[in-house]
């Protein structure tokens, strides 16, 4: 009876070039993966991947929404934003692809590793985006 | 190797966390792109870097970094102190550079997260660390 199970959901506002509340969101759904007991291994991947997530959406949006999707089971991290969207995500997804400007560079973000960072940590990875349509990222970690 | 050490190594002035400096850390990563830090850090990991913002204290506390030793004399300001303060991360400052800090503590035996086949210079049981993603290369 798997279903009767609930989740517990989770969502946190991200605003564009907050960068000093840009990681906040993965860092409470950190903690509360932790308060759960997750294995560690499981709640890094997760920690690692939302944040990422959450960081682009600071980067390279204009602002949107981490959520976290929690059960026994399955972890969901979903980020969605307003922005520009990506024209090609093939590109996006290579490792130290970037199109961060310098003064974000300067400060240790944009090194190009971000989705290859999620793609990693990802059981499964799906990237919505189009241009001048936004981006959702769908991120699915299995408890196993 | 405990924080202690890690401080009388690069003579580190401690910022927060001068009650923490019995704790052990079981290695190093140096690095200034915080992606490379979350792809790449391994176990219970002391963070060395030249950045001071709050990134870098929110990569650590991603990967349960141990502390942050900040290089080349880099002074980390009082919000981010703060900030540490409250996660129980202590941080720590060296004069010294980059290269010469991570030098002279794997020197002294604080080894690396490089994953070469066979290599004894990387930290043990890395393997099969728990807090070690399984999918990394
Ligand atoms: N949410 C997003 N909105 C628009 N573009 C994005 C978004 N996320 C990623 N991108 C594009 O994909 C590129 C690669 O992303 P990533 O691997 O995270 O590297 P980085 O963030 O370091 O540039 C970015 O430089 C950007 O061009
Ligand atoms: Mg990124």
């Amino acid at each position: 009876m798997k279903d009767n199970i609930p989740s517990l959901e989770m969502a946190f506002p991200v605003r564009a070039r907050d960068f000093l509340a840009g990681g906040d969101g993965a860092a409470r759904i950190r903690r509360v993966l932790q308060q759960v007991g997750f294995p560690p291994a499981i709640i890094r991947r997760v920690a690692i991947a939302a944040y990422e997530a959450e960081m682009n959406i600071v980067i390279h949006s204009e602002g949107g929404e981490l959520k976290a999707q929690i059960t026994p089971e399955v972890i969901t991290i979903t980020a969605r934003d307003t922005g520009p969207g990506i024209p090609d995500i093939e590109l996006a997804m290579q490792e130290g692809y970037s199109t961060a400007p310098r003064e974000i560079q300067e400060m240790g973000f944009g090194a190009g590793m971000g989705l290859p960072n999620i793609r990693r940590c990802a059981d499964e990875l799906e990237i919505k985006s189009a241009p001048g349509q936004g981006t959702t990222v769908n991120i699915i970690i299995y408890n196993r | 190797m405990k924080l202690r050490e890690v401080q009388a190594i690069l003579k580190a002035e401690v910022f927060t966390g001068a009650d923490k400096l019995d704790i052990e850390v079981e290695a190093g990563f140096g690095s200034d792109l915080m992606s490379d830090v979350l792809a790449f850090a391994c176990g219970r990991v002391l963070l060395l870097t030249g950045l001071t913002n709050t990134h870098v204290i929110h990569t650590a506390a991603m990967i349960d970094a141990v502390a942050i030793v900040f290089v080349r004399g880099k002074r980390p300001d009082k919000t981010l102190i703060q900030a540490a303060a409250g996660m129980g991360l202590p941080l720590l400052g060296t004069r010294l550079l980059m290269y010469d800090s991570c030098g002279r503590l794997f020197q002294a035996g604080l080894k690396g997260c490089s994953r070469e086949a066979g290599d004894d210079q990387v930290a043990s049981g890395l393997a099969d660390n728990k807090t070690r993603p399984e999918w990394l290369p």
